[in-house]
């Protein structure tokens, strides 16, 4: 009982290696998007954007992995189908919201400035 | 069919004796759904923030409000106090008290910083007239950037709370447990301040 929690223990707190790998992905991962932005972007506006969203994408993960410690193991896979449920509810919600607004917005009345 | 009918017994539909599980097994569970209710909370705000974020009613916009050189200060502050609370997790699990506690200070300390930045923030913005009541895209900005300093504000709250446990009761399972929540809580922050530095400093100024 007791070496299976001191194991169960050291599985959750991760170990110095995975803490420093996780703190230096992230560095190198703000650094990219702050110093793309900061310096004005790339010619490529498009392109700026896109690299920014995926430095933003991969940090998270490695928030999630090296931070977090999850696992599709941990909790017996239950941590894993919580965050994937909320991934569902978070992206229909999201891409849901954007588009309808975007629709209301191109088909309302033309307004003048004035009104 | 073989099946034996003992109809002396009246049929049971529920568990004669609750499954036995140990003190506090299913908290961290229960702190993670927790945590993924909180991320939907967020989600709301960003998706309001997406829709309200360029509808300015002639105030400013972005470009004139963001400082990036602060916010990227405040990334850092947030980024240091992840890993030292991480330190603080490896010194518990090696139940030494000291060292963690100290790690857990300097953690408490670099949220303080970044509580202390973002308000600057706030109070320049305010004061420059951009308040959340003069467009809809800075009633979005103070409502998602705020719920996010909220939660920073409680998990402080939260973190000195439990250094005085700790230092009134000792490194106990109960304290360990409740520090594991926090640490799961402070690093979701972090996550969640990825989002909103990339949605709404860096898309803004781009």
């Amino acid at each position: 009982m007791s070496t299976h929690e001191t194991h169960s223990h050291a599985d959750d707190h991760g170990s110095m290696k995975t803490y420093v790998t996780g703190f230096l992905l992230s560095v190198l991962l703000t650094v990219i998007p702050f110093g793309l932005v900061m310096s004005g972007g790339l010619p490529n506006r498009d392109l700026t954007i896109a690299l920014v969203l995926a430095a933003a994408a991969i940090q998270i993960v490695v928030h999630m992995i090296y931070f977090l410690h999850m696992r599709s193991s941990s909790e017996e896979g239950w941590t894993m189908i919580t965050l994937l449920f909320t991934i569902v509810i978070l992206v229909i919600m999201l891409s849901g919201s954007v588009w309808v607004m975007y629709h209301m917005n191109t088909n309302m009345m033309p307004m003048t400035g004035d009104m | 069919m073989t099946m034996t009918v003992d109809t002396n017994s009246t049929p049971q539909f529920h568990l004669s004796e609750e499954p036995h599980h140990p003190e506090g097994a299913s908290t961290m569970l229960g702190f993670w759904v927790y945590l993924m209710s909180d991320c939907l909370i967020f989600a709301v705000l960003f998706a309001v923030y997406a829709v309200l974020g360029h509808s300015f009613a002639g105030g400013p916009g972005p470009k004139e409000l963001f400082d990036l050189e602060l916010v990227a200060l405040n990334t850092a502050m947030l980024l240091f106090s992840s890993i030292t609370y991480g330190f603080a997790m490896l010194e518990m699990a090696r139940d030494r008290v000291k060292p963690m506690l100290i790690w857990l200070v300097i953690t408490g300390l670099f949220g303080a910083a970044f509580l202390t930045i973002e308000l600057t923030e706030f109070s320049h913005m305010i004061a420059e007239g951009a308040t959340p009541q003069s467009s809809a895209f800075l009633s979005a900005f103070f409502t998602l950037v705020g719920t996010h300093g909220l939660h920073v504000t409680f998990g402080s709250i939260w973190l000195i709370t439990l250094i005085l446990q700790v230092l009134r009761f000792g490194l106990t399972s109960f304290n360990k447990r409740r520090l594991m929540c926090l640490s799961l809580f402070w690093h979701f922050l972090d996550v969640i301040w990825i989002g909103v530095f990339t949605f709404v400093y860096l898309m803004g100024m781009i």
